[in-house]
């Protein structure tokens, strides 16, 4: 039982940062917006997280200082392609390349320091009970984050005035425009959103998963929780899914691989992306559907006629 | 106001005369990494020993070095780029650099390059390596002491033969301390990424495994070990500052003394391609101090050390192949041809390989 219950944990974690990053861009590209510059925002919240945790001794400012790096950095996205309208795909790629840059030069003292990690929930009595004690309240707090915003996302997107304002942007924001709704002004909103969880995702991986600064220690996790929000059709819940099925998948071939099971191991490590991608498909066949969940102004420049 | 801007230009131009003047009598000696330097562990080792060249030849040497170049096609726009940039003598650091390394060597004649780990050589390209099995074996050792499940959890990175040999040696160093020792081998096809290599230690002793080893690049699995009050070994570095109470020992690369020698000799005119294995013996290869084990297991160990600088190679028969097939007799000694093309495992190493 003991085993299970590792496992899970380690899912968990593993799924955590992917589900954030990805379901801040989620609400980036729903309001028609294409950041691939998450990569970038993720590692400055890495380098931010474990820098100022490391600095002031408390993992708690990290974490705060992670969210804020990514929303920082996000402004500049903005500031270019909504304010200039710059190409959203380059500018995203310069951004990811930037962070990876910038992070590196900020990082240089921290390498090979031990940093400060996030204590895991301990509720007395709670925590204590066998089994789902250290499931539900026995992990860290970026985890419940996680949770609570994919909730809040889905309630804010579907269910409020302000969810339905954005997402008719994101379908069209010439319309939206027409209309008197401040086009710019949202997207601003949701971009420095998703900067702020690409943050935090990061916060995870300095903080949390590995509590230490190594460049390019997101290895990549941004590009996948951008291929997420794709493959689960702009919808939160199936992020969530997408997220956990990877890390499943992920786990389980690692401990296939233990275990000595006679697949070879390069099948088993591509088997996480395969996997997910197959699943998301099958959820997704409805073809009606996710065209409807398609933003159709995503990626287009918008110029206010003035 | 023209006659300003003439002045300007012709001091200008005066002064990056200067500039080229003096790089000139400089050498430049480049290397070509792998990993970040900011890994902690091989890359970051490397650079340590640029910054050594740096530190001994003073301003007769300028270095310069490319990260993070991944073991492909990009291999060869980086070797090429700093050819043309002036380097006059080139290290490139990683196994999967071999190809590449091959290619520029071949256009760029008047350039010294150098490969580590790799086999294949050329009129101005010499190989090094590290003979860091010589450390696994005694970490086989320790790890077989200390281990209370009899299973290690082995954490590597690609099937390649340093790190096929890594293993066979490890396990080697294990069975002459345990005969049934166990490991179980884990491979996560990447040499550096944290989350996933902490990932595969927690499923190590999530199944039963209570020593971690990696040939893997990040402190990340010694981090696990020291939060599950288990033990483990560092990578490259000394991983100490990470894991108190976990690290047993680390095979530290010091590559400083052979590349200050190398670089010597491209200054003085001397330098010819090499093919060199350094080892224990050499420096290039030391031990971490041995921590966190008893006194008498630590013995073993520095008595082991010692065996090895004295000229004993771990890879002394007999030893039998995975399948039971006799590999070397009693006595015999394996080559190191045999050793750097290493594709099979030893006797006792369960898992199966991938080709």
């Amino acid at each position: 039982m003991d085993i299970t219950v590792n496992i899970l944990l380690t899912i968990a974690t593993a799924a955590t940062p992917l589900l954030l990053a990805a379901i801040g861009e989620l609400v980036v590209e729903r309001s028609g917006v294409l950041n691939l510059g998450v990569e970038g925002m993720m590692i400055m919240g890495a380098v931010g997280g474990f820098g100022a945790g490391y600095l002031t001794g408390s993992p708690w400012i990290g974490l705060l200082a992670a969210i804020a790096l990514g929303a920082v950095f996000s402004l500049l996205f903005a500031v270019m392609t909504l304010s200039l309208a710059t190409n959203q795909v380059a500018t995203g790629l310069s951004l990811t390349l930037l962070g990876l840059g910038l992070s590196g030069m900020m990082g240089t003292s921290f390498v090979g320091q031990p940093g400060a990690r996030l204590p895991n929930l301990d509720i007395p009595g709670l925590t204590a009970i066998p089994v789902i004690g250290r499931l539900l309240f026995g992990q860290d707090p970026i985890f419940y984050i996680s949770i609570a915003l994919t909730a809040a996302v889905m309630w804010f997107l579907f269910k409020t005035r302000t969810g339905l304002t954005l997402r008719s942007i994101g379908d069209s924001h010439t319309s939206a425009h027409a209309l008197g709704i401040q086009v710019i002004r949202y997207r601003y909103l949701a971009v420095i959103f998703g900067g702020a969880c690409a943050g935090l995702a990061g916060g995870h991986l300095s903080l949390v998963y590995t509590p230490q600064w190594v460049e390019n220690m997101t290895a990549g996790r941004g590009w996948i929780a951008l291929a997420l929000v794709v493959f689960a059709s702009w919808r939160p819940w199936r992020v969530l899914a997408g997220a956990y099925i990877f890390g499943a998948v992920w786990i389980g071939q690692l401990h296939a691989q233990a275990f000595g099971i006679p697949v070879p191991s390069q099948l088993l490590s591509s088997l996480p992306y395969l996997a997910t991608i197959v699943v998301l498909v099958l959820i997704s066949r409805n073809k009606r559907l996710t065209m409807m969940n398609t933003p159709a102004s995503l990626g287009q420049p918008f110029v206010p006629d003035r | 106001m023209k006659k300003l801007l003439i002045a300007l230009m012709t001091a200008a131009a005066a002064l990056s005369l200067a500039a080229t003047a003096e790089a000139q009598e400089k050498l430049k000696a480049c290397w070509v990494y792998t990993g970040p330097i900011g890994d902690f562990g091989y890359s970051y080792q490397h650079d340590q020993g640029r910054l050594d060249v740096e530190k001994a030849l003073g301003d007769k040497v300028e270095t310069a070095y490319l990260e993070n170049v991944s073991e492909g096609p990009d291999a060869d726009r980086a070797f090429e780029r700093l050819a043309r940039e002036g380097c006059k003598i080139i290290f490139g650091t990683s196994f999967g650099f071999m190809d590449p390394e091959v290619k520029v060597a071949k256009k760029f004649p008047d350039v010294m390059f150098e490969h580590a780990t790799g086999y294949k050589t050329a009129e101005n390209l010499g190989i090094y390596n590290a003979r860091f099995y010589e450390g696994r074996y005694i970490l086989g050792q320790i790890a077989a002491r200390q281990s209370k499940s009899g299973v290690a959890g082995y954490i590597v990175s690609f099937p390649i033969p340093e790190v096929v040999m890594g293993i066979n040696s490890f396990m080697l160093g294990a069975q002459s301390v345990k005969p049934d020792f166990k490991a179980k081998i884990v491979w996560v096809n990447s040499w550096f990424d944290p989350g996933k290599e902490a990932d595969a230690a927690k499923a190590l002793f999530d199944q039963g495994a209570d020593i971690i080893v990696q040939h893997t690049d990040s402190t990340a699995p010694l981090q696990v070990a020291e939060e599950r009050g288990l033990q483990g070994f560092g990578q490259s570095s000394d991983m100490i500052k990470f894991a108190p109470k976990a690290q047993l020992t680390s095979i530290v690369d010091d590559w400083g003394p052979y590349y200050i020698g190398r670089v010597k000799a491209a200054l003085d005119g001397t330098w010819k391609p090499g093919n060199v294995w350094l080892g224990i013996k050499d420096g290039a290869v030391k031990m971490a101090p041995y921590t966190n084990m008893p006194d008498d297991v630590k013995a073993m160990a520095e008595a082991t050390e010692k065996k090895i600088v004295d000229g004993w190679n771990p890879f002394t028969g007999p030893i039998a192949k995975q399948d039971g097939t006799p590999w070397l007799k009693d006595g015999e000694v394996a080559d190191d041809a045999t050793l750097l093309g290493m594709n099979f495992y030893v006797k006792g190493v369960d898992d199966k390989l991938p080709q």
